[in-house]
């Protein structure tokens, strides 16, 4: 139950963000175990159809609730979270896991060179060390299809940069500030280019709009510039090129 | 084959673009919801011509536009702030709707107060939905006219054009008279990262609205707030969040907002107040009341009511323009009597 401060029994805390969103927040820190139970929660009220609840954007530790305070009450809502709170088991379900492509030739990790530099490591060895890790799908973010993932190995851990940087070509692979990301348009952006990939996260003209959920794992796997080129050419034409083995 | 009616942009300032109730559903994959900057002024210029709320619509910004219909004469309805408005050189008040003849030109323009206009049309502006929305969000470059502003030659077909209302005439709109001095907002979501001095002193205020706010942002020139820590983990983003940045002058996001960001949110404007904050023009000084949920949601039921019944339409007379607008636009005929 809720105390005064919003704070629910079990560390869960309820946060206005005006009168039409509900912020659930499960704790304050990038970590798998809270990402899992903002998740869960999105999956319980996504399998209720509640009447007035809009649309919901799960993030690293929190789930924010658009809804309509015409329709539905804010203490309905509050229930209605408490109760999937308490029956919904620890993390939603199993994720799949994904291969995507990156190619870490210069010309599509223009920075490569410069976190080298900081890592004390050839550009060789820290595209083998980012292409070596398993990374979870956090959230999207910031842009239509960025994704915030994590498990970057902590010798890549570079903060992002003071000033940004020119924008990035699309399908950018980055790391930046402890964590790593797809970048799907090009944006300007403090974090460093290290590898593009020919999949797109986002395509409005492929019949998957969108590839990667929230909650989904995902490896990297190198490939060369002529592959990238022939992947590139398939993935303009939709076709997925990343690889879903679970 | 009888033309197709079109409306043709005859020149646009910047940030003129093609909006609908905006592209809801796809947060979570990082898809701003772009829309309306005042959601009141778009539902009301649509319902003034019992369009749908929130029908693909014309917001015109400080930069100004201009435009002729082609083919079919089709009516139009404006709302939003007081910009100037004239239809072939002759003024008239932004809340006016109108049969928009071939060949007449509309212009709207900056005014004194307020910053945005929606232009509303009788019938269906075809702009090819992107995610089941026309709303322009020139920053991801989805929606709208290939995801940019509109500009000059820009041609908009109309589907099913109708035209029923002939001369100018006055929209009855009490509820669009929204002064910005003091715009409501709810604490939080981040209220405990401010200590009590901190939120007294953004209550307090006085702020001015910035020079260089967009559809994305309202910046805002006041006291400095510093928070306990000024990055957190991102979260989710709603439209009218106001984020305190390290340098401690809040920021207001808006239409063009990013889904989630991660700077601490201190308060958030409340839906009914979202329009009133973005028709204020940089310069403009305004305060911040904190309110409950209740009165929030009460402010949000009467515009619901005051949409929901039939707009008056009056003829325009000569005698509704206050002198200094008359002075403003040397107006000498009689041609509105």
């Amino acid at each position: 139950m809720q105390t005064d401060h919003g704070l629910h029994t079990d560390g869960v805390r309820f946060r206005d963000a005006g009168e039409t969103a509900l912020v659930v927040e499960f704790g304050c820190s990038v970590d798998p175990v809270l990402n899992a139970r903002v998740l869960a929660l999105d999956q319980a009220l996504s399998e209720r159809a509640i009447p007035g609840l809009r649309e919901t954007v799960p993030t690293y530790r929190s789930l924010m609730i658009h809804y309509d305070p015409l329709v539905l009450d804010r203490a309905d809502l509050c229930r209605i979270v408490s109760e999937c709170i308490a029956t919904a088991p620890a993390s939603a379900r199993s994720g799949h896991l994904w291969t995507l492509p990156c190619c870490y030739d210069p010309a599509c990790a223009e920075d490569l060179d410069a976190v080298a530099a900081w890592a004390g490591l050839s550009a060789s060895r820290v595209a083998e060390r980012h292409g070596a890790a398993a990374y979870r799908v956090y959230m999207y973010g910031f842009a239509p299809g960025f994704a915030y993932l994590g498990g970057l190995p902590d010798d890549l851990a570079i903060a992002r940069r003071q000033t940004p940087r020119p924008p990035h070509p699309a399908n950018a692979i980055l790391i930046g500030g402890g964590l790593a990301a797809v970048a799907t348009f090009p944006m300007p952006t403090g974090w460093f280019v290290i590898g593009r990939t020919p999949e797109r996260l986002y395509s409005e003209t492929r019949s998957q709009t969108f590839l990667i959920e929230p909650g989904d794992s995902l490896r990297f796997e190198a490939i060369d510039a002529a592959t990238f080129a022939a992947l590139d050419a398939r993935a303009v034409e939709g076709e997925p090129v990343a690889r879903r083995s679970s | 084959m009888p033309a197709r009616t079109t409306l043709r942009i005859l020149s646009a300032g910047a940030g003129v673009t093609l909006q609908d109730g905006g592209r809801h559903g796809f947060l979570r994959y990082g898809i701003t919801p772009a829309g309306p900057m005042d959601p009141l002024a778009h539902a009301s210029a649509n319902r003034a011509l019992e369009n749908r709320l929130d029908a693909t619509a014309v917001e015109v910004s400080l930069g100004g536009v201009s435009l002729t219909s082609e083919g079919k004469p089709v009516d139009i309805a404006l709302a939003g702030g007081a910009l100037r408005v004239d239809l072939d050189g002759r003024p008239l008040l932004c809340a006016a709707a109108l049969t928009l003849r071939p060949g007449a030109c509309l212009t709207v323009r900056a005014g004194e107060t307020g910053a945005w206009a929606t232009l509303a049309v009788a019938g269906r502006i075809a702009a090819p939905p992107v995610l089941g929305s026309t709303a322009t969000h020139t920053r991801s470059g989805l929606g709208g006219l290939d995801g940019r502003a509109l500009c000059a030659g820009d041609a908009l077909p109309v589907d099913e054009p109708r035209a029923a209302i002939g001369d100018p005439v006055r929209l009855r709109m009490p509820w669009m008279h929204r002064p910005p001095q003091t715009i409501r907002v709810i604490l939080g979501p981040q209220e405990d990262y401010f200590e009590a001095c901190v939120i007294a002193n953004f209550l307090a205020g006085p702020w001015r609205v910035g020079a260089r706010g967009d559809r994305m942002a309202c910046f805002l020139e006041g006291p400095v707030l510093r928070a306990r820590h000024h990055d957190i983990v991102s979260d989710g983003v709603a439209m009218g969040a106001i984020q305190v940045p390290g340098a401690g002058q809040p920021l207001v996001l808006m239409a063009d907002r990013q889904p989630t960001g991660g700077y601490p949110k201190i308060a958030t404007v409340i839906g009914a107040d979202l329009g009133r904050l973005a028709q204020a023009q940089p310069g403009t000084i305004l305060r911040f009341s904190a309110v409950g949920i209740a009165e929030a949601v009460a402010a949000r039921r009467a515009e619901a009511i005051a949409l929901a019944s039939e707009i008056a339409r009056e003829p325009i007379v000569r005698t509704q323009f206050s002198s200094e607008f008359l002075l403003g636009t040397n107006l000498i005929d009689g041609v509105f009597g």
